[in-house]
This record gives structure tokens, C-alpha cells and sequence, in this order.
């Protein structure tokens, strides 16, 4: 086929690929690129399938040896009572752990979520535009700390703060009859509130990350409307931006729910490593499903001791895969985390 | 009377209009009292942290291991923060490639149900807990090769991969499709395409979401509790060895009952921080310079 | 002599009036008994211990010379990793720095703990391990090989708590700490440790217990104490199966990694009570109290103290595997004192590394019992320097012995 008129020089007919002598070689190349990041791509599912096989796996031999459902029936974690030809009781109950993990979490939500949301409105519709930038700069820079800074600040700074109020509470609604016993005391700085107190603070930025894009795709002109017709800020606020946003707040919770179950390093620091059942006062020592592991992971000697610290990790796992599906299915794209 | 009546639909109005603007103001100042708070909070935690290791923050501190004794004053963390960087630089070595390549796959190459699923699945692996992590590369690698820095950044880089993927791939989402396009037009393969026109033209956003990954990484401690598990006292070079990071170091002293331990534990806190801080203001900055060159 | 006084004077007066040496008698026992209702009154408002501290505690120990260290074997390694009990860490360190100019070869020990000192042996990813809590059969079998276990010095585990305005002295028995530590008393001012201790003004603060949450041969040396002195310690941890061992099921307290982090916990906590390794007690100015013997004193814990647990020991198994705690009927013996083990393989198959470790710790067992004081720990007495020496030898290198 003779070259389209007005265009002079050697250039190759019908396909729009390079010089003719190299014509084998960019095609194979360029297979080999498109496999590659197709390997890539899945290697994300190949990640998180390989992850739940080899938990499960490492953990079969203590589920095989006691049972699947003795981990949640049984009410102590006590490795030094393992023996290996004694299969019941199971001295690795984990309820606690999962206790203790949504404990802790359930307070740092309470905390965090209306702080966060407040903090995202004011950021988005009540702070003046100069301000805007910064504020939201150093909101996300919460989430630069690290998670060690945290726990260590947690000590040193948190606890002596709180100390006066958390005992002035015990004495207070840890004598109310029913509700009391989750008060109580002695509190001796280390426990579930501080854990749930740092969780809070370390949550925070996520669900406000999230909430800011979701409040700042409020149509403009309902905002405008509400103020056009008499509104006062708080009434624009209620009627034209929260009502939209409600689905994407609960998606930033979940969000930020899924970071707060996985937290490990400043929740050992500050809740004080009692592992052997579930202590009922939320201002007493505990442990969650992360500490443990980090905590017992290097030393477990027992018979199946490491077996049950991967059947922790295991159910850990998937608290956290389907809050954080859940999460994602809510909350789509376009917030930078 | 005519005036009372007149007036009396108003003044329910002007009273009502003042009570609306008044709980208006006060809901208002509750939510400025939310960010306060938080500002206030980060504000206590960098203050503090930057008192407590101000004073212990020297240049030994930088340039010294620790003493063996640990109610010795003195030392620092330099095998901390040379792990530090050697790990994490070899996580980012894994993790940046393959992270750019999944993008790649994402945004040229993937097509239907299997890209969805990915792009999903990279970001719930945002959020799976690190210390999970950590205990499964401890089941398909330190149980064959032991405790060692590469097992410590093979663990690094899945933290980092979704973070990388996900930042390149919007990036590579602005590039405009005429340079695709024109690209393709005059001969190149779709590799070329991607190598020498879409990637240099995102290269800077792609580099702030390296930082940010590396940002994260540098402050993980857990996956690295099962995997490097630290190497307290001396400097290991070699990462097939136990390595120690900043951030194990300071969990490590942190939890001591030896003030001089803790001291250097505050000195590490505010170097982390100030480490992290870098990176992610950088990332920011140029995030920005970004942006205003595409848009 | 009796002098008659005017009956008009003493009229209407007690008796003890109208005779001088009577009035003399009388007044004498009536003063003694005030100067005694005084002093004891005083000795109550102070808050000093009522007893003076334990005078054997005073003054230094002369450190040992031992000159029956092995000939040098050449060709060591520059280097020699280690890691395990969190017990004997402070001496370790000490060795380390010391034998790095004395012997040229950097030690790096790894303050992990008993238990994971012992798996790091059994997977051999250390030269050497070391445990307060020596390597039982069962765990022996899970390592690489036969393993020599050589106790490398002594020391004891105090009982350290924090109460303001309480200095140390305080006295404890092994029930009552068994008490304390199950959870059983939970209040300063309970009556059982005020019956030790009267006089003394305990505060009505709660008691914060403390403990170990890793694998440590600390909790294992301070569980055989309270086993064999306190009842109710064995029901609460269901049996002397599980109360005692590296590991307990603790029904309550803060747990705290190592002794270093023990040692964090009490001194955070006000009303805190720990078990420690003395020199963490001291390094970190903590107070600690007195623990009542088998021969029923309560002994200061103390260089001189911990030595007494092992005078009159005169065999010892042949393994080296012995319990020293509260086995010694020496009135100035402290109960609760453990010794600590090396965990060596007996078949090594390096000879860099094994020469490195037998000069290591043949200078460990000689030189090194010298350099225990400045960090308070006590050195081994000499019938056992001398097994342990014995025990050092019986390392060989692929088969054939190396040291001499």
C-alpha cells in the first residue's frame, strides 16, 4: 500500500510500529511489561489470600488440638497451664482479647467521631479561607505521629493529666449500683479508657480526612439556599450538609474503626498487659487481640502457645477485613489516606 | 392595641430569630471547641515530646550506640537510625517498583471486574493491622530464615505497597490522554508510552506518595517486634542479621525504668518525629507543586 | 535505810510515801516505765523500720580471686552474640565492657528475658543463652543438641514497692507476699502486713501489683519462693504445677516487660509492689523491704545476704541444674536468691565461636567474679567456681574436646 500523499520518507505501512528490523523484539517487550504489572496488580490479592492461608495454617495445630470453638468458650488465658497431651480445658481462651479490642475501640470512637465531624465542618464550612489550608494541615499531621510517640507520650504526659479526674469518676459512678462496676477503681493509670483515650486521638485524623471531602462535595447551592432562606450557620450545617454526608460519616467511622482494632504499639504501652480474663471496669488493666500478640509473640514456649497467638492474629485479621471492606464499600475513592 | 397586635408576630420572630442565632452560636462554638481540641492535642504531644528530647538531643546522640549499661547516661541510636534507613530503604526498593507497576496495571492495562476488584482490595489493605503483618511474614520467613532486617522490610513494604499503588495511580489518572494519545501515534508501544511519557509526567506526584509511604514506614514498630526483633547494643550493617530501628529503640527505652534510657528514648521520639515530619511536609509541598503545574 | 517521816506529813498519803526506800523503789520503776512508754511512743510516730537494718549489709565484699581459669584457646571469633534473662543484663553489660578491652572480642547481649533467652538457644540463632529458670529436660530436647548449663553469678530478687513517705525496710513473709500477689490482700493497711511491721504508718493506698508479662527467669525464681512458703499463692494458681515457672496465670496486676519494665510500672505507680533484681532497685533508687528466711529473720537483700543462701551447700548436682531458693538455714541468708545459667551448646561445630566462648566465659567464672560488686550482684562461692569450670571443659568441637 503506497504511504498517504504529503508524506515523504520511509515510514512502515499499515502498522503504526517502529523500524521494520526491530519488529520482533518491542512486541515481546512489550508483553513482558504488561505481564509484569499484571503481576503487579494482583499481587495485592495475593497478599491478603496468602496472609489468611499462612494464619490459618500456623494456627491449625492449636485449633486441631483444642477445638475451634473452645477459644471463645474458654475464660482464661493461661499458657503456663498448657500441657501437650491435655486438650481441655483450653487455656487459651481469647474473649478477653476481643473484649479488650472493642473496648478500647468503642471508647476511642465515642471520642473521636464527634470531634472529628466537628473539626471537618469547622474546616470546610465555618473557618475563613486563609485558615482553611493550615488547619487542615495540622489536623492530618495527627496521623504523622507515630504510634510509639504516642504510647511513650501516653505514659508520661496522658496519664498524670488524667489521673485526678479518672479517680475523682471512680469514686463518683464507680458507687452508682448496677453501671458502677464498669466504673470502678483502683485506677492505677494503665487501662482500657487511657488505651481507648490514645486510640481516639490516633483515629481522629482519618474519620476527619474523610468527612472533609465528604462535607466539601455538599452541593454548593443547597448551602447557599439554606442561607438564602434565613438559615443560620448551625441550621445550614444541619439541613443541607449532614443530612447528605450521613452514609460517608459512617463510612469515615468504619474507616477509622478498622485502624483503631489493628493498633498495637501504643495500646501496650498504656493498658497495662493483664491477660487472664476479662476485668470488668473499664478503668482496670487489660489486653487486646494486637498487644498480646506483640507482647508473648517472641517468647511463646508453651505447648501451642504460638499456635493460639496466630489464631488471635487470625480472627484479628478478619475483625479487621470486613470492618475495612465495609468501610470502603461506603467511603469510595478520592481521599488521600 | 393595633400596634401590639402588629408588633407581636415580630417580636415572636425577632425572639426566635435571637434564640436560633444564639443556639447557632453555640453549636458553632462547640465545633470550634472540636478542633481546638484537636489541635490543641497534637499540639501537647509535639510541645512535650519536643521538651523532653530537646535536652537529651545531641550530636552523640546521632553518632553513638547506645551504652551497654543501660542506667548510663549518654549514647544515642545510631545502630537505630542506620537500621532505620537501611530497612526501610530496602522495603521502598521492593515496594515502590511493584507498587508502580500495580498502578500502571490499574490505570493502562486493567479492564473490567479484576482492576475493580484490585483497586478495592489495595485499599483494605490499607487498613489491615500491621502487627498481622508482621506475624505472617514471621510464618513464611523468619520460621525458614530466622530473625533478620530483610524480614523486617519484607513486612515494610506491604505496609508501603497500597499506599504507593494508590498515590500513583492518581497520578497517572491526570496525566492528560492526548500525550497518551500522541504518544501511540507516532510509534511507540504501549510500554514505551507508560516509561518515557506517562510515568516522567507524574514522576512528582509519584514521589510525594513515596515519601508519605516511607513517612509510614519509618514510624512502624510492630511488624518489626516479629520480624528484625533489634539489636539493642551493637551496629549491624547486614540485614540478613538482627537489625534494631529508631522506632524499636525508643519502644524499647521508652518502657525502661532508667531515667538515662529514657531520656535517649525522648531524643529518638522527637529525631522520629522530626524525620517524619520532613518527609510528609514534604510530600505536601510538593503534592502542591503538583497540582499547579497540571491544573 | 529507812528514814521515819513525820506521821502528821503522810497522813492521808499512799503508803509508798512514808518509806524512803520504798519512795526510791518505787520512783525508779515509775521512771523506767515512763522513759520506756516514751520511747516506744516515739519510736511509734517515727516512720523508721523499728529494727535496725541488717548489720551484715554494711561494708564491701572482697572480690574473689579465682586463678582456675582455662588455658586460652586461639583463634576465637571477634564477636560473640548472646541474649536472655533480663536478671543477670546489668552484669552482663559489665562483662561485655570489661572483656572488650580485656579479651579484644565484643560480646552483644540481648536483654530479652529467660524465655526467650532459651528459644534463641534451641533455634541456635545466639552463641550463647542465658536463663534464671534452668533448661528442663523437655526443653533440652527441643534444641540442636546437648546443652551445658553453667551458673554464672548469683543474686537476689527484691521486693520493691512504692509508698510515699515509707522508706525501705518494710518487712514481708512469703505468705503475705502470696497473699499480695494473688490478689488475696489489696490494701497497704491491711492488717497482715501491718502485724509485720508495727509501728510502722502504712498508707490506706490500694496495692498495685506488678509483674512480668514476657517468659522471665525472675517470675520463676520469685514463684518458687512464694510456692514453698505460701498456701494460699499454690490454691490461687490452681497447684504447685502451675504456680510457679516462667510463666504464671497472674489473677491480677500491671504487667510490665522485664525487670526493666517492672521497674517503670512501680516507680509510675503509686501503691506499686514488684519483684526485681536488686540492682535495678538501686540504679533506679526504689525501695525495697526485708523478706523472712527459712530461719524466721527478716534479711535485708544485699551482696553479703545472697552469698549466705549458698554457705553450707556442699553438692551440687552434677548437671549444675540446682534450686538455691530458700534452701539455706544461714540466719543471714536472703530466701530469695537465684542463681542464673549460661546456655551453651556442648557440641559446637565453629571453632571460632567455640573458642570465643570458652575464653568468654572461663574469664566470666574467674576475672569476672571479681568485677560483681559494682553492680551489687554476689560471685559464685568456690566449690561451685570450681564444678562450673568443670562444666566449661566438657565443651567440645566436632567431638574432640577444645578447652583445657
Amino acid at each position: 500500500m503506497p504511504p498517504p500523499a504529503g508524506v515523504s520518507g520511509s515510514i512502515p505501512a499499515t502498522r503504526a510500529l517502529p523500524l521494520p528490523l526491530k519488529r520482533g523484539r518491542p512486541r515481546v517487550a512489550d508483553r513482558l511489561f504488561g505481564s509484569g504489572v499484571t503481576v503487579a496488580g494482583t499481587l495485592v490479592l495475593l497478599v491478603i489470600g496468602a496472609m489468611i492461608i499462612f494464619l490459618v495454617l500456623e494456627g491449625f495445630p492449636a485449633m486441631q488440638h483444642y477445638g475451634f470453638f473452645s477459644f471463645v468458650t474458654a475464660s482464661r488465658w493461661a499458657p503456663s497451664e498448657a500441657f501437650p497431651n491435655v486438650s481441655h480445658p483450653n487455656p487459651y481462651g481469647i474473649l478477653q482479647f476481643i473484649y479488650g479490642t472493642m473496648l478500647t475501640s468503642i471508647i476511642g470512637m465515642l471520642i473521636a467521631v464527634p470531634l472529628a465531624v466537628g473539626a471537618a465542618l469547622v474546616i470546610t464550612d465555618v473557618a475563613p479561607q486563609r485558615v482553611k489550608g493550615p488547619l487542615s494541615a495540622l489536623v492530618d499531621l495527627l496521623a504523622a505521629v507515630p504510634s510509639v510517640v504516642y504510647g511513650f507520650w501516653g505514659i508520661f504526659a496522658l496519664i498524670p493529666a488524667i489521673k485526678p479526674v479518672v479517680d475523682f469518676l471512680t469514686t463518683t459512678l464507680g458507687t452508682v449500683p448496677v453501671i458502677g462496676v464498669a466504673f470502678q477503681g483502683p485506677f492505677f493509670g494503665v487501662s482500657y479508657f487511657t488505651a481507648g483515650l490514645v486510640l481516639a486521638i490516633m483515629v481522629l485524623p482519618i474519620i476527619a480526612a474523610v468527612c472533609r471531602e465528604v462535607f466539601r462535595s455538599t452541593p454548593r447551592n443547597e448551602k447557599e439556599a439554606a442561607l438564602a432562606l434565613g438559615a443560620t450557620r448551625w441550621e445550614m450545617l444541619r439541613i443541607a450538609v449532614l443530612p447528605r454526608a450521613r452514609s460517608g460519616i459512617v463510612g469515615a467511622a468504619l474507616l477509622g474503626l478498622g485502624r483503631a482494632l489493628g493498633e498495637t504499639i501504643a495500646v501496650t504501652m498504656v493498658i497495662g498487659n493483664a491477660v487472664l480474663h476479662i476485668n470488668p471496669s473499664i478503668f482496670s488493666q487489660g489486653a487486646t487481640m494486637s498487644s498480646v500478640i506483640a507482647n508473648e509473640f517472641t517468647e511463646a514456649t508453651e505447648p501451642f502457645h504460638l499456635s493460639a497467638l496466630f489464631v488471635v492474629g487470625f480472627w484479628l485479621l478478619i475483625v479487621a477485613l470486613i470492618v475495612n471492606i465495609l468501610a470502603r464499600l461506603i467511603v469510595r475513592r478520592g481521599v488521600a489516606l | 392595641m393595633t400596634q401590639l397586635a402588629l408588633g407581636t408576630p415580630g417580636l415572636r420572630k425577632r425572639q426566635s430569630l435571637r434564640r436560633r442565632q444564639g443556639k447557632s452560636a453555640v453549636m458553632v462554638g462547640l465545633l470550634i471547641a472540636a478542633v481546638v481540641v484537636a489541635i490543641g492535642v497534637l499540639a501537647w504531644v509535639l510541645i512535650y515530646v519536643a521538651i523532653q528530647g530537646a535536652s537529651a538531643l545531641n550530636l552523640n546522640f546521632i553518632t553513638q550506640n547506645p551504652p551497654g549499661n543501660p542506667a548510663a547516661a549518654g549514647g544515642g541510636f545510631y545502630n537505630g537510625i542506620i537500621g532505620s534507613l537501611i530497612i526501610v530503604g530496602i522495603a521502598s526498593a521492593i515496594a515502590v517498583p511493584l507498587g508502580i507497576g500495580a498502578a500502571i496495571y490499574l490505570v493502562e492495562y486493567g479492564r473490567g471486574r479484576l482492576s475493580a476488584t484490585i483497586r478495592f482490595f489495595n485499599d483494605v489493605l490499607i487498613g489491615i493491622p500491621t502487627i498481622v503483618t508482621g506475624a505472617f511474614i514471621y510464618a513464611i520467613w523468619v520460621t525458614r530464615f530466622g530473625f533478620s532486617g530483610f524480614a523486617g522490610s519484607l513486612a515494610l513494604s506491604i505496609v508501603m505497597l497500597p499506599l504507593v499503588t494508590r498515590t500513583t495511580e492518581e497520578m497517572l489518572r491526570l496525566v492528560p490522554n492526548e500525550l497518551r494519545e500522541g504518544s501511540l501515534a507516532l510509534g511507540a508501544t504501549r510500554s514505551q508510552t507508560v516509561m518515557r511519557v506517562c510515568l516522567p509526567t507524574a514522576l512528582p506526584g509519584i514521589i510525594t506518595g513515596v515519601m508519605l509511604a516511607v513517612a509510614r514506614a519509618m514510624g512502624e514498630t510492630a511488624p518489626l517486634l516479629l520480624t528484625a526483633l533489634g539489636n539493642d547494643l551493637f551496629t549491624q550493617y547486614n540485614p540478613s542479621q538482627r537489625m534494631s530501628t529508631l522506632s524499636l529503640q525508643i519502644f524499647d527505652n521508652a518502657v525502661t525504668g532508667f531515667q538515662e534510657g529514657q531520656a535517649r528514648a525522648w531524643a529518638g521520639a522527637l529525631t522520629l518525629i522530626a524525620i517524619v515530619l520532613i518527609f510528609t511536609f514534604g510530600a505536601r509541598f510538593f503534592g502542591r507543586r503538583v497540582r499547579t503545574a497540571n491544573a | 535505810m529507812t528514814v521515819d517521816i513525820e506521821p502528821s506529813l503522810t497522813a492521808g498519803r499512799p503508803f509508798w510515801h512514808r518509806d524512803a526506800t520504798l519512795r526510791g523503789a518505787v520512783t525508779f520503776l515509775v521512771g523506767t516505765l515512763v522513759l520506756a512508754a516514751c520511747g516506744s511512743a516515739t519510736a511509734g510516730n517515727s516512720t523508721a523500720p523499728s529494727a535496725t537494718p541488717t548489720p551484715v549489709c554494711t561494708g564491701t565484699v572482697a572480690p574473689p580471686n579465682y586463678t582456675n581459669g582455662l588455658t586460652a584457646v586461639t583463634g576465637q571469633a571477634k564477636t560473640l552474640s548472646g541474649a536472655g534473662s533480663t536478671f543477670v543484663a546489668p552484669m552482663m553489660s559489665v562483662w561485655a565492657a570489661a572483656y572488650a578491652t580485656d579479651g579484644g572480642v565484643q560480646v552483644a547481649y540481648q536483654s530479652v528475658g529467660s524465655g526467650a533467652g532459651v528459644s534463641q538457644i534451641q533455634a541456635n540463632t545466639v552463641n550463647f543463652g542465658d536463663s534464671d529458670a534452668f533448661m528442663t529436660d523437655s526443653d533440652i530436647a527441643k534444641a540442636k543438641g546437648p546443652i551445658i548449663q553453667i551458673p554464672l553469678v548469683q543474686a537476689p530478687v527484691t521486693v520493691v514497692y512504692n509508698l510515699p513517705g515509707v522508706p525501705s525496710g518494710l518487712k514481708f513473709d512469703g505468705s503475705t507476699l502470696g497473699k499480695i500477689f494473688s490478689g488475696g490482700i489489696t490494701s497497704w493497711n491491711d492488717p497482715a502486713i501491718a502485724a509485720l511491721n508495727p509501728g510502722m504508718n502504712l498508707p490506706s493506698l490500694p496495692i498495685a501489683v506488678v509483674h512480668r508479662s514476657d517468659s522471665s527467669g525472675t517470675t520463676s525464681i520469685f514463684t518458687d519462693f512464694l510456692t514453698q512458703t505460701s498456701p494460699a499463692w499454690v490454691t490461687a494458681l490452681g497447684g504447685s504445677k502451675t504456680s510457679v515457672g516462667k510463666t504464671v496465670a497472674w489473677p491480677v496486676g500491671i504487667g510490665g516487660k522485664g525487670n526493666e519494665g517492672v521497674s517503670a510500672a512501680v516507680g509510675q505507680t503509686q501503691g506499686g509492689i514488684a519483684y526485681l533484681e536488686l540492682d535495678y532497685a538501686i540504679s533506679q533508687k526504689l525501695t525495697y523491704g526485708d523478706v523472712k528466711n527459712k530461719a524466721g529473720a527478716f534479711i535485708q537483700p544485699c551482696e553479703q545476704t545472697a552469698a549466705n543462701a549458698t554457705v553450707g551447700i556442699t553438692t551440687y548436682p552434677s548437671d549444675l541444674r540446682v534450686d538455691i531458693v530458700n534452701q539455706s538455714t544461714n540466719p543471714q541468708a536472703y530466701p530469695i536468691t537465684g542463681l542464673t545459667w549460661a546456655l551453651i551448646y556442648q557440641n559446637q561445630t565453629n571453632a571460632a565461636n567455640a573458642a570465643a566462648l570458652v575464653n568468654f566465659f572461663s574469664w566470666v567464672l574467674t576475672k569476672g567474679q571479681a568485677l560483681t560488686g559494682s553492680v551489687y550482684y554476689t560471685p559464685l562461692g568456690p566449690t561451685l567456681q570450681a564444678l562450673c569450670i568443670g562444666q566449661l571443659k566438657k565443651i567440645t568441637l566436632n567431638g574432640s574436646p577444645i578447652a583445657s
